[in-house]
């Protein structure tokens, strides 16, 4: 059990160093995907080792699959409008909501 | 299905190929290369589904993530492609700083392993799979299941409007 939750870790954790460094929007929606995994795994483990009888951790599973889906649509609908008005999607121009 | 040591090989050549592949996603400087790793990183994470004995949930990632995620992430580096090219440099200034931040986090989440009590059961995962979690999803699941339809509905109005080129 434990070399799953640890390989959700390094994958978790390569998910934030994608989110800390990558200057491309679309890479920060692709590391944010990578994170979503890394959480999946996770409970999908739990649910097979510490509660086996009832399958609530696979249902979790595929609500935050659900929802990944829907934030990735938004998000690029988002990124396309950025690319549309601003000729470009380097978040570090991207300072408008900034006060 | 498979003897444990079958298993445990299996896990070690997924684990590797999904670490390998989840730090070219991060690093590459090549946007489009990157979503062909992310590809093959998720790929390999069904692979462990099956592994863990969630047959369905395999299913529903290769289905959802590498058949309809990865392709919406390709055509939109593709709608943006002037930014694809490999001369722009794909990475901020902090990276040194995420370096650090990553291995607090890897330190402090693996290293409360061995502090941590686990309460392991040793009894099997439902012998029907598939079929259990229908029934979990239409009694005891079922608002969660509904409300999460018009998360999704909301979402695919929200991202028609604000694609949309003309002015409502």
């Amino acid at each position: 059990m434990l070399q799953y939750l640890a390989l959700a870790a390094i994958l978790f954790a390569i998910g934030i160093f994608g989110v800390l460094t990558r200057r491309n929007a679309i890479g920060i929606l692709m590391s944010l995907e990578l994170m979503f995994n890394a959480v999946n795994i996770n409970l999908v483990t739990f649910n097979k080792f510490i509660g086996p009888d009832n399958l609530t951790g696979q249902i979790f599973a595929i609500f935050v699959i659900v929802i990944a889906a829907a934030e990735a649509v938004v998000g690029l609908a988002i990124v396309l409008l950025l690319y549309r008005n601003w000729q470009g999607i380097d978040i570090g121009n991207i300072n408008i909501m900034k006060w | 299905m498979f003897g444990v040591e079958v298993s445990q090989l299996f896990f070690y050549l997924l684990s590797f190929i999904i670490i390998v592949s989840a730090i070219y996603v991060v690093s590459l400087r090549n946007i489009f290369h990157c979503a062909l790793f992310l590809i093959l990183c998720l790929f390999s994470v069904a692979g462990i589904y099956i592994l863990l004995e969630a047959e369905f949930l395999a299913a529903v990632q290769i289905l959802i993530y590498v058949g309809a995620v990865s392709i919406l992430m390709i055509f939109a580096i593709m709608l943006t492609s002037r930014l694809a090219n490999k001369k722009i440099i794909q990475s901020n200034d902090n990276v040194t700083v995420a370096i650090f931040v990553c291995a607090g986090f890897l330190l402090t989440s693996l290293g409360s392993f061995g502090y941590s009590v686990w309460k392991v059961v040793d009894s099997p995962l439902p012998e029907n799979n598939t079929l259990t979690l229908g029934k979990l999803l239409m009694t005891d699941f079922v608002l969660p299941f509904e409300v999460v339809s018009i998360v999704l509905l909301a979402a695919m109005i929200g991202a028609i409007v604000l694609a949309r080129r003309e002015k409502i």
